[in-house]
């Protein structure tokens, strides 16, 4: 992290105001659109998801120019010929594959590698029955495994008569050198509202490829460091608000061999 | 606790707040002893790094006193005097193994990381201490205590009697000068280094590319007091207000350029010429993050087969790049946030051994209730000021200029 040299843009008044100028108003007009594109999408989300709008704002306009239809295309929103929508993701995880494998295929853990499932029951060896919590109550459906080839690959589809149809399949492959194990996930859901569904979906931050990443970012973490690094609970001018407010004697420093700190 | 606080852009503030907790087995916690105030904490006061919410606790050079540590925490103890770097690595991740921490896989939570992932299509870097949430948004140490996650890798223990004020810098900008000048590859006795920026990041490069064999080492700012600083370090320096920079860098060097060229200013560089004017506007639309004047300066001026080497921090997408210049010299890029817990030992080691004394930076002091002023003085240069160290336990209404 670095300080700049010369941030002062108080002390240079008239290139602030020169600047306009500068611009054709062929640029102004590219400029324009390509702001209106950002801004439009950056008006939602929270503060986190502005910069990834806008940034999806400046590549739509630059797609709409290319004359390619832009929006489920730049939101890789992927779809196969049933109507499926197509959900895939990997990453590298520093564990031999037979250790992760063994994690995924006792399917009751599923829940705690994949946040939006509330529960995973056997029914059997090969059945099992998923639960998910919907806008409207639990939504649940049957599920039976479709291959099992111990440490290399665990896939899965739904049972005809299923809420959401889905299907989905892990792969464990060796990682090169002393990585530990690549992980891919290939999903398939049926999803409520087709690909506008989807891409409002994706959106607000519902939309299962970003759940996916999450998931498999929050895996990686467990498998690696044993606990899931936060900020949640920390300490901020925000706090004070929800009522666990500690007032300290900022004249009174507190030492380590004083008593009565507590986590 | 006290604690220094964003509030919104251009208004940072001195607030009480809950002291922290621990929140997980593997953290500590700290009293903070020494704090200071960094160039890019600048950019988030003036409001160009996305992902502030008002109420998040600022700062990322810290030093204190453990006070409490999880019971998963092995190498700290409490009573342990101790800095800890500004980015969080967990050290056992594939780039951690690699000593890139700053690059670490796991230190970044996991919605924070996925959205990071989105805009550089890689995995996330590492968090940071007081900084934006892409990067975590773990609450910062410009505050009596803060909470140190992976603290048995974060913390480094100091055991010599050296003053808070020789030591502090090793949490950011002397590693990230050093860094700066290591990644050049400087061949001692013949290479010519040229380091844009004279704030405290650009000292520590240059006087790292002393320390490092370099044959000369030019320093290019305006502000005559930095200038100054650089010159006492033995190096040659150059006022782009009053000369063009690209000639008289070809002329210090017999027109070979220098061999390297260190931008140690980042995304908030002035300059001159239509490409600089382009930037301002299109950053103050926010349209883009990044003026890259520096950068741009140091393409054109470096030597065929040198090195640009970047400490500066860059955000988002840049154009107007001098690609051609770059490819034509044959230019080596180097770059990326500081792995400062990879330098934090040697360069304890340098500092012990009486080579550098780390507090030449340091032009105020000050109480920790001054840090919104302060924050103002060092953005606009006023009153000489060039690094800012805080006491957060200290009395109210005392700033000391060194
Ligand atoms: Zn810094
Ligand atoms: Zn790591």
């Amino acid at each position: 992290m670095t300080p700049n040299l010369t941030s002062n843009m108080t002390s240079r008044p008239y290139r602030e105001h020169s600047t306009e100028s500068l611009l054709s108003p062929a640029e102004r007009g590219v400029m324009g659109v390509l702001g209106l594109a950002a801004l439009t999408l950056s008006l939602r989300g929270n503060a986190l998801e502005r910069l990834l709008l806008g940034a999806v704002g400046v590549g739509l306009a630059g797609m709409a120019a290319t004359g390619t239809n832009p929006l489920a295309t730049a939101l890789k929103i992927r779809q196969n010929e049933e109507g499926d929508t197509l959900v895939s993701d990997a990453i590298t995880i520093g564990q031999p594959p037979e250790q992760l494998y063994a994690i995924w295929r006792d399917l009751t853990n599923l829940p705690l590698l994949m946040r939006h499932l509330k529960a995973v029951e056997l029914l059997d060896e090969r059945r099992s029955r998923w639960t998910v919590p919907g806008p409207v109550g639990d939504v649940s459906w049957e599920a039976e495994l479709t291959a099992d080839e111990p440490g290399r690959r665990i896939a899965w589809r739904s049972l005809p008569g299923a809420s959401i149809q889905n299907s989905g399949e892990v792969l464990f492959l060796p990682a090169p050198g002393d990585r530990g194990t690549e992980i891919r996930v290939n999903l398939a859901y049926h999803a409520p509202g087709g690909t506008t569904g989807a891409v409002i979906a994706r959106l607000t931050g519902q939309e299962p490829s970003q759940q996916l990443r999450d998931d498999l970012l929050r895996f990686k973490r467990e498998q690696e460091l044993g606990f899931a690094p936060t900020t949640q609970g920390q300490s901020s001018g925000r706090a004070a608000q929800n009522g666990h407010y500690r007032q300290a004697q900022d004249h009174a420093p507190r030492t380590a061999g004083e008593a009565g700190r507590n986590a | 606790m006290k604690a220094v606080v964003w509030q919104h852009t251009n208004k940072m503030g001195v607030e009480r707040v809950p002291d922290p907790t621990l929140l997980l087995s593997t953290d500590a916690i700290v009293r903070v002893t020494s704090t200071a105030i960094c160039g890019s904490d600048l950019h988030l006061l003036d409001g160009y790094i996305p992902g502030m919410e008002r109420g998040d606790i600022v700062g990322h050079e810290f030093m204190g006193e453990v006070v409490e540590v999880g019971r998963d925490v092995r190498r700290v103890r409490v009573g342990d005097r101790v800095v800890v770097p500004f980015n969080l690595a967990c050290g056992v991740c594939d780039p951690c193994r690699r000593g890139l921490f700053s690059a670490c896989d796991n230190s970044n939570p996991a919605p924070n990381a996925r959205t990071v992932e989105a805009l550089y299509g890689a995995m996330s870097p590492s968090g940071l201490f007081g900084y934006t949430h892409l990067f975590g948004g773990y609450a910062g140490g410009q505050a009596q205590f803060v909470r140190v996650p992976f603290a048995d890798v974060g913390c480094f223990k100091i055991e010599s009697d050296l003053r808070d004020e020789q030591v502090l810098f090793l949490t950011d900008i002397f590693p990230t000068g050093y860094q700066a000048a290591e990644q050049c590859g400087i061949v001692p006795g013949r290479d010519v280094v040229a380091v844009f920026g004279a704030g405290p990041v650009g000292q520590f490069a240059a006087r790292s590319a002393l320390m490092l064999g370099a044959a000369h080492v030019i320093v290019v700012d305006r502000v005559p007091e930095r200038l100054s600083m650089a010159e006492a370090a033995g190096c040659q320096t150059i006022n782009y207000e009053k000369e063009d920079v690209l000639v008289a860098l070809r002329d210090a060097t017999g027109g070979r350029g220098p061999d390297h060229v260190i931008d140690a200013v980042g995304l908030e560089a002035h300059g001159h010429g239509p490409g600089a004017l382009l930037d301002t506007a299109e950053q103050k639309m926010r349209m883009s993050f990044d003026r890259i004047t520096a950068v741009r300066w140091a393409i054109l001026s470096c030597a065929k087969g040198g090195t640009v080497s970047m400490a500066g921090v860059y955000a988002g997408l840049v154009d107007k790049f001098p690609l051609g210049a770059a490819f034509g010299k044959g230019l080596v890029f180097r770059m990326g946030q500081t792995h400062t817990h990879r330098y934090v030992i040697p360069l304890l080691e340098r500092i012990e051994a009486g080579q550098i004394d780390p507090s030449f930076v340091i032009t105020h002091r000050a109480s920790l209730d001054e840090a919104p002023e302060l924050y103002k003085t060092f953005r606009d240069k006023k009153d000489g000021c060039i690094k800012v160290v805080l006491d957060p336990w200290g009395q109210p209404g005392q700033v000391h200029k060194v």
